[in-house]
């Protein structure tokens, strides 16, 4: 079950960085980009996600998932293709093996909606 | 009511990871140690060709092992006979190893051992065809094993695996006219996903092939510790 380890490393990368946020702001919603040619189950993660949260900081938070296809780019053809992850990922023109990937290697955290009271304040 | 505020963080999920894997490669540059991630599904032979590797290298390379195992510690017992630091770590549930696991051998060897008169740490992960692929330790290459019994079709079906990895040994070849396998189907199908990745066929119960994989390792030991 490797999202819960993911989950687990989403969850430490995000502590890392609201620990350094004055004034420990609620988190509404995470934002994150998963590419298709990963190891990560969107499903699989939203469902660690809501379990391994609990009693955290992020407990209120909503996971927002937006997934990337694999895109390749073809040298010889100039030309960027999708692979089909599973069956073929040379060239569909060329037969040239995968070598760029342009896209689907994203495991990302965008950005992070958050009410921040301390900020409130001041505007 | 609290305006809602929304930080562009576009962090990589595997942030804190990479961190330590970058901290422990830091620490093994440091010793003038190479280090390789041995990675494959389960009973690929991950602990025969490591046997196979500190019964000829040994000799000549100073040699620590870390080994990561669910539960137990059967391979770390069976890699002991050889007379090298085993450092053993049992990763619970956890189906690969991480970077601060890893950093808890190093810690290890960094106080039971003399890491620095070392050649080579081999880091044995968890079986496993999926998640290792995406966790770095801090390995100079990823070194990936497949079995002839496991089928042509592994590539195409786990890419990440053959995509990240340096090196992959294709292993248990003198099984291969009895399962009815096409050794050069599965380097075209590693191939496709990774034109540049170094492919040896080898078998650790005849010895076949091993001379080209021990090669590697000793090329691999110079040009990743030249400085």
């Amino acid at each position: 079950m490797h999202e819960t380890d993911m989950t687990r490393a989403l969850i430490v990368t995000l502590n890392d960085w609201w620990e350094e946020q004055p004034g420990q702001p609620q988190v509404s919603q995470v934002h994150l980009v998963v590419g298709q040619f990963t190891c990560v189950e969107p499903a699989s993660l939203m469902f660690t996600f809501t379990h391994q949260t609990k009693g955290t900081f992020l407990e209120q938070a909503e996971l927002v998932i937006r997934e990337t296809p694999l895109v390749a780019f073809c040298h010889g053809c100039q030309a960027e293709y999708r692979p089909t992850i599973g069956l073929q990922y040379a060239c569909p023109t060329c037969q040239a093996p995968m070598e760029d990937i342009r896209s689907g290697r994203e495991l990302k955290i965008d950005h992070v909606d958050y009410a921040d009271a301390a900020q409130d304040i001041t505007r | 009511m609290h305006q809602t505020f929304s930080a562009a963080l576009e962090l990589d999920l595997l942030h804190a990871n990479q961190a330590g894997a970058d901290h422990n490669r830091a620490h093994f540059d440091r010793w003038g140690v190479t280090c390789f991630n041995l990675m494959s599904g389960p009973g690929a032979g991950k602990t025969a060709l490591l046997e196979r590797t500190l019964e000829v290298l040994t000799p000549e390379l100073a040699i620590a092992i870390i080994e990561g195992d669910m539960t137990t510690e059967l391979d770390a017992d069976r890699l002991r006979h050889y007379g090298v630091p085993v450092i053993a770590i049992n990763t619970g549930r956890a189906c690969h190893l991480d970077a601060q696991m890893v950093a808890g051998g190093i810690h290890v060897l960094d106080e039971q051992h003399s890491p620095s008169d070392l050649d080579l740490v081999l880091v044995e992960n968890v079986g496993n065809l999926v998640c290792p692929a995406e966790f770095e330790v801090g390995e100079h290459a990823k070194i990936a094993l497949l079995s002839v019994t496991e089928g042509e079709d592994k590539p195409l079906k786990y890419p990440i695996m053959f995509r990240e990895a340096d090196c992959l040994l294709i292993t248990k070849v003198d099984l291969a006219p009895h399962v009815d396998v096409d050794l050069s189907r599965i380097e075209a199908n590693v191939r496709q996903i990774n034109p540049n990745i170094d492919i040896f066929p080898v078998s650790a119960k005849t010895g076949c092939g091993l001379d080209d994989w021990l090669s590697w390792v000793k090329q691999h030991i110079q040009s990743s510790t030249r400085r």
